[in-house]
């Protein structure tokens, strides 16, 4: 009895989660003039032209592209900053360390709205206005502090003997670091990994406003749908699910840690 | 664990520090230079000192703006962490299921910011979306596009429908970490539900619970696209959040001065609330 009533209200939680998503991806393979023409719960005229708009007009297909190289720049840059830092914070102390912490979480607290002429000025100095470069930095100011947060959890669960052994038996600091340490928090690191992607992959207001034509992600270029014939509805909905694929593929590797990255590493 | 004293440690975290430095202290000072200045162009500026806080300050749009946003990222932790944990109690702790759920939960977290905005206006519009037309088929006059409530209501079980997987997987991940003899002990002794609740869950929560409350404050304090997407912070101004404000002043008017003043007193307010949620909420857990 208890336990059924704990399935009816998960299921029916999952089905309001999940009721918005098939109506856009039902409605990705209507033509506009069925979705127009009233409410259908099944495509009657199953079409894959609107993808087909997306997948062959570079000015779409783009997008994704900008989107996917900002994004994996992004992810390099914050683990490879990330990773010695969490370290240090996770096995010494030193001088000012506790407002260090502080500091670099309060830029994840930081409204990107505050941060945005400021960077349009900052990167159009340096010349790199309009580059996925751009995009990349601008994402590390809320990536790399979450970074060093997981990470810090992460490895203060290795046991510290493991450190001390290894500088016993002769390694090095870089050698050790990478050939004991690393593979040792690798679920950390996709974990982390995961995170970067996710929230580069999902911002839009940085990413929108620090690119004009080159670097353009396919966020921005959606809501270039409205035209003088109205909005393209069944383009729009197409290119909504195609952002939405690459996220799902990665849930599905991270599936069972996503929970513990969530809790920065801390449960 | 006892941490080593040493201050060579300084260089691993250089390379954090130096990034930070240049992709966030710069642009901070920046934004500091532009809120004591009045700038009439490249060459021509006046050292105004705070006269822009005062403005700022007194300005009644913003008063409201503020105000909604407060009652907005209320409304939001007032649903979403109950919710959340509700659903977290429901999850099967094993089996096959467990990885369907995980994985259908975190989908909207993976969803960009605008593509939320346009997959609930699309849902929520009377003629083409499923949502607007049950409801008016329900016989409940819903127009997101004309009725400031209506807009309001739709932004927040959006951003509901976003986040609240946020607060689940936490304390998914939370309630799994307690051992089963626990739960044992707690049924020789008789304890009811809510005494297991009570005493043995919500202990355990309170860590993971603390970093949920933290991230959602601070997130539903910064929203932007996805009200941005559906409403446009209208009809009126009955969705513009701050970020929005702040955005249409610094890009779209172009008042540098009033919008710098701003932008630091908008950080400030986020600054002092996350650190009042964390002191209260390890406070709370700590007197336990």
């Amino acid at each position: 009895m208890y336990r059924k009533r704990k399935l009816i209200i998960l299921s029916l939680y999952l089905l309001a989660l999940l009721l918005p998503l098939y109506w856009l991806l039902n409605m990705s393979f209507k033509t506009n003039q069925e979705i127009l023409s009233g409410l259908t719960f099944f495509p009657s005229d199953f079409t894959l032209a609107n993808y087909k708009t997306i997948l062959t007009d570079s000015a779409w297909y783009s997008g994704y592209i900008n989107s996917f190289i900002y994004v994996a720049m992004n992810t390099v840059i914050s683990l490879t900053v990330a990773l010695p830092a969490a370290y240090a914070f996770s096995r010494y102390r030193f001088l000012g360390d506790k407002h260090l912490f502080f500091w670099l979480l309060t830029n994840r607290m930081a409204p990107p709205a505050v941060f945005l002429l400021p960077f349009v000025q900052l990167y159009s100095s340096v010349n790199l206005f309009d580059t996925h470069i751009a995009v990349a930095l601008a994402h590390c100011l809320f990536n790399v502090p979450l970074s060093v947060w997981i990470l810090e959890g992460f490895m203060s669960g290795v046991p510290k003997e493991i450190d001390e052994t290894a500088y016993v038996d002769g390694y090095r600091f870089p050698r050790f670091f990478v050939t004991v340490f690393i593979p040792m928090i690798k679920t950390g690191i996709g974990v982390t990994a995961f995170f970067c992607f996710m929230f580069s992959w999902v911002e839009l207001l940085l990413a929108r406003t620090l690119t004009t034509v080159n670097a353009k992600p396919i966020a921005a270029i959606m809501t270039r749908t409205v035209s003088a014939s109205g909005i393209d509805w069944g383009v729009l909905a197409a290119a909504g699910v195609l952002t939405i694929i690459p996220g799902a593929i990665v849930i599905w590797f991270v599936r069972k840690h996503i929970a513990r990255g969530f809790a920065l590493g801390r449960v | 664990m006892d941490k080593i004293k040493n201050n060579k440690a300084w260089f691993l975290v250089l390379p954090v520090v130096l990034l930070v430095a240049f992709s966030a202290i710069i642009p901070l000072m920046t934004v500091v230079n532009y809120s004591v200045q009045d700038i009439f162009g490249p060459d021509n500026k006046i050292f105004v000192g705070t006269e822009w806080f005062v403005f700022v300050l007194q300005d009644e749009r913003l008063h409201s703006a503020l105000a909604r946003q407060f009652i907005f990222s209320f409304s939001v932790l007032a649903i979403e962490v109950p919710l959340g944990i509700i659903i977290a109690m429901c999850m099967p702790k094993k089996g096959v299921w467990v990885s369907v759920c995980l994985v259908l939960l975190a989908l909207p977290l993976l969803v960009p910011f605008n593509v939320v905005g346009t997959i609930w206006q699309i849902f929520g519009r009377a003629d083409i979306g499923l949502g607007g037309w049950a409801l008016n088929a329900l016989g409940v006059d819903y127009n997101y596009a004309q009725n400031a409530g209506d807009a309001w209501l739709t932004v927040l079980v959006m951003d509901v429908w976003h986040w609240t997987s946020l607060i689940v997987l936490l304390c998914y991940a939370g309630l799994l970490s307690i051992p089963e003899v626990y739960y044992q002990a707690a049924r020789i002794d008789g304890a009811s539900a809510w005494a297991v609740f009570r005493y043995i869950q919500l202990p355990k929560l309170s860590s993971v619970l603390v970093i949920g409350v933290l991230l959602r404050f601070m997130d539903s304090f910064m929203i932007y696209a996805e009200p941005f997407v559906l409403t446009g912070g209208g009809p009126g101004n009955a969705t513009t959040f701050l970020s929005q404000y702040l955005t249409t002043m610094a890009v779209g008017q172009f008042d540098l001065g009033p919008a710098a003043a701003f932008s630091l007193i908008y950080f400030l307010i986020i600054l002092l609330f996350s650190w009042l949620f964390y002191t209260a909420i390890t406070h709370f857990s700590g007197s336990q």
